[in-house]
């Protein structure tokens, strides 16, 4: 298990590491000056301002003392808003957070749901109609379901009844949440259940589901005491990519329901060419998705213990 | 219940009428038999065409109304974006100010053509635009996914055939790329190229050949140990011949249904783009750019949003049913 643990947080360093220097040299083959704006500076407020930002040294030189202060938790003073991009980060993530588990959860639990349904009640209308909801969330990308939802629930709901149930933007009310978690989760949820359904149905098929069978079992207790654990197991291993899947869709869920979290400081500082910004933000993106996949990796050793015999095997 | 109480009741009176039959013995007579020749070859010979491997999987996809109506959907998408933009009297980035943001069959005062979806805010018409931008949505999915398919390909089938220490460094590059989300390699380097289609292209090459390459690994490492490679090898084969003559033949299938399968995620990705303002550059237009644009009046003009909308999400469904479909039709055992 230690060692198993070891190789595991070894590679999620090694890839922390990767995207740094990637976002680094990236920021550097970037055309554009972030001090040409649309006042003309003279050259030596140039110099001068490239002096107090660290430009003016080597590139080998910068990166090494970028590192350094990743590493320290310093990532720089963004030249947009000329505040500290932690300080930036701090400030919105709360809101992205709190978006993103929301959706995370709404999708895992309606995902593994709706997948046992389908698998349980196979070839009856509940399973054509839950895969039939799946395979369209799986086609219908985050940004038309929320402007979908913001049209008809927002807008048209409000104009035919008169009430105004679901604001059409904003990030206040329990309502005001409901409509960017679920646009969100919307295609997690999708490809979650059909997970859920295959791995179901692999399990219903098992040599112990007949035995609880044959031992006069309930089918509702099977299904709850021997097939949901079991068939658990690979929603756990793609809940890590889940998750970034449901942070970047959050940048353009942001957007259309204008919500001040982290996505719109992302793109904002993509279009003002904000270097430090850019570099901040991706890294922070970056290694939070891949200690959450570490998280799960190490969840799942825990969990399925023919994992951590193979560590220890290897 | 009653379903299989009815077919229970079907089988046992095909089993009476068994009986009945073997009951009243039928005689034959001398007229039931020809003889056929003492040919040793013609008594031999193989009556019916013998069904390849292909042919039993494309009888079977044909056999799938969903997949019939989903290739002639996605036929029907292509030669639309090939033929509307030679065909209409407007072109993409032709504006009429007079009329902008003017409702569906809106006729133009200019020309006296009728825009079929309307115009957007500057008057250029919304149905040039919209094939216009399947062009350059398909374009991008289709390039994308068949360099995928390459580097997949060969990074896969060099990493499994000649494993080792070999396959070790190259699948633990694949684990660290595969490590970075995607989506903000893709968007970093979105900033560095010159913006365009070939831009998005690299981009989504540059980390999207991955997932093809481990599942061609995993496909070679399962082949690689089988018999009739062992007996290409004892006969002398060189690694080149057995990759592609023995190797690849029974990949394929896999790889057609990813492929199919990897084309909707291709255009979410330069919807997603577009959507945060590093898609194709203006005038272009792509239906992720013509959604983007939408958001911004689709209060007042919804349609602008729905149309794109409703395009991509035609494709990316078609798209899925039919790799679910082809997947079916090459491997039945896992058809549920």
């Amino acid at each position: 298990m230690a060692r198993y643990v070891g190789k595991r947080v070894l590679y999620a360093f090694l890839t922390i590491v990767v995207l740094a220097a990637l976002t680094f040299f990236m920021m550097h083959l970037l055309p554009g000056d972030p001090f040409i704006g649309e006042k003309a500076v003279d050259e030596s407020t140039l110099e001068m301002l490239r002096a107090r930002y660290g430009l003016d040294k080597p590139v080998w030189q910068q990166f090494l003392n970028y590192m350094i202060n990743v590493f320290r938790g310093d990532l720089g003073v963004s030249t947009q808003y000329k505040r500290p991009v932690l300080t930036i980060i701090a400030e919105s993530f709360p809101y992205s957070f709190e978006l993103g588990i929301r959706a995370l959860i709404f999708a895992s639990v309606a995902g593994v749901l709706l997948g046992i349904l389908a698998a349980v009640k196979r070839g009856t209308a509940w399973d054509t109609g839950s895969m039939l909801v799946a395979m369209i969330g799986v086609s219908v990308p985050s940004f038309i379901v929320g402007a979908l939802l913001q049209y008809f629930l927002g807008l048209k709901l409000f104009q035919w009844t008169g009430m105004r149930i679901f604001p059409i933007t904003g990030w206040d009310t329990e309502l005001s949440k409901l409509l960017p978690a679920f646009a969100l989760s919307f295609s997690t949820m999708a490809s979650l259940s059909r997970l859920m359904r295959s791995s179901t149905l692999d399990v219903l098929s098992s040599d112990y589901v007949k035995t609880a069978k044959a031992k006069g079992l309930s089918q509702g207790k099977i299904v709850r005491r021997h097939v949901v654990r079991n068939a658990i197991m690979p929603i756990v291993t793609v809940l890590g990519p889940q998750a970034a899947a449901i942070l970047t869709g959050a940048f353009v869920v942001e957007k259309i329901f204008n919500i001040p979290g982290m996505g719109r400081f992302f793109v904002n500082s993509i279009n003002s060419r904000d270097y430090t910004l850019i570099a901040g933000t991706t890294l922070f993106y970056g290694a939070f998705l891949v200690i959450a996949n570490l998280v799960v990796d190490l969840l799942y050793g825990v969990i399925d213990p023919r994992i951590r015999l193979a560590g220890r095997k290897e | 219940m009653s379903k299989k109480e009815k077919e229970l009741q079907a089988a046992k009176a095909a089993q009476e009428a068994k009986y009945a039959a073997a009951a009243a013995p039928y005689t034959p007579t001398a007229e039931d038999f020809t003889w056929i020749g003492s040919d040793a070859s013609s008594r031999e010979a193989i009556a019916r065409p013998s069904i390849s491997f292909w042919h039993d999987a494309m009888r079977r996809l044909f056999k799938n109304k969903v997949a019939i109506v989903c290739m002639f959907v996605l036929v029907a998408i292509i030669l639309m974006a090939i033929f509307v933009p030679m065909f209409s009297p407007f072109t993409y980035n032709e504006q009429h100010v007079t009329h902008g943001n003017a409702p569906m069959f809106t006729v133009c005062e200019d020309t006296g053509h009728m825009h079929l979806c309307g115009t957007d805010n500057l008057g250029r018409d919304l149905f040039v635009r919209l094939w216009e931008g399947a062009r350059v949505s398909l374009t991008i999915a289709f390039v994308a996914v068949i360099v995928n398919c390459v580097v997949g390909l060969t990074y896969g089938g060099v990493s499994g055939y000649f494993g080792g220490w070999v396959d070790n460094i190259m699948m633990r590059i694949v684990e660290v790329i595969n490590g970075i989300p995607y989506m903000i390699v893709v968007i970093l380097l979105m900033m560095i190229l010159k913006p365009g289609m070939g831009a998005i292209i690299i981009a989504y090459s540059l980390v999207g050949w991955t997932g093809m390459a481990r599942l061609v690994r995993g496909q070679i490492v399962g082949l690689k140990e089988q018999e009739f490679v062992i007996a290409a090898k004892a006969m002398g084969a060189k690694p080149s011949r057995i990759i592609t003559k023995h190797l690849l033949p029974n990949i394929l299938s896999v790889v057609i249904v990813n492929i199919t399968l990897s084309i909707p995620g291709v255009i979410f990705s330069e919807a997603f783009l577009s959507f945060i303002g590093l898609g194709v550059p203006i005038p272009m237009s792509s239906w992720g750019t013509l959604a983007n644009d939408a958001i911004l009046v689709f209060r007042t003009y919804p349609m602008q949003l729905f149309l794109p909308s409703i395009c991509i999400c035609l494709t990316m469904l078609g798209f899925n049913l039919l790799g679910d479909a082809l997947r079916d039709a090459f491997d039945p055992k896992l058809r549920r």
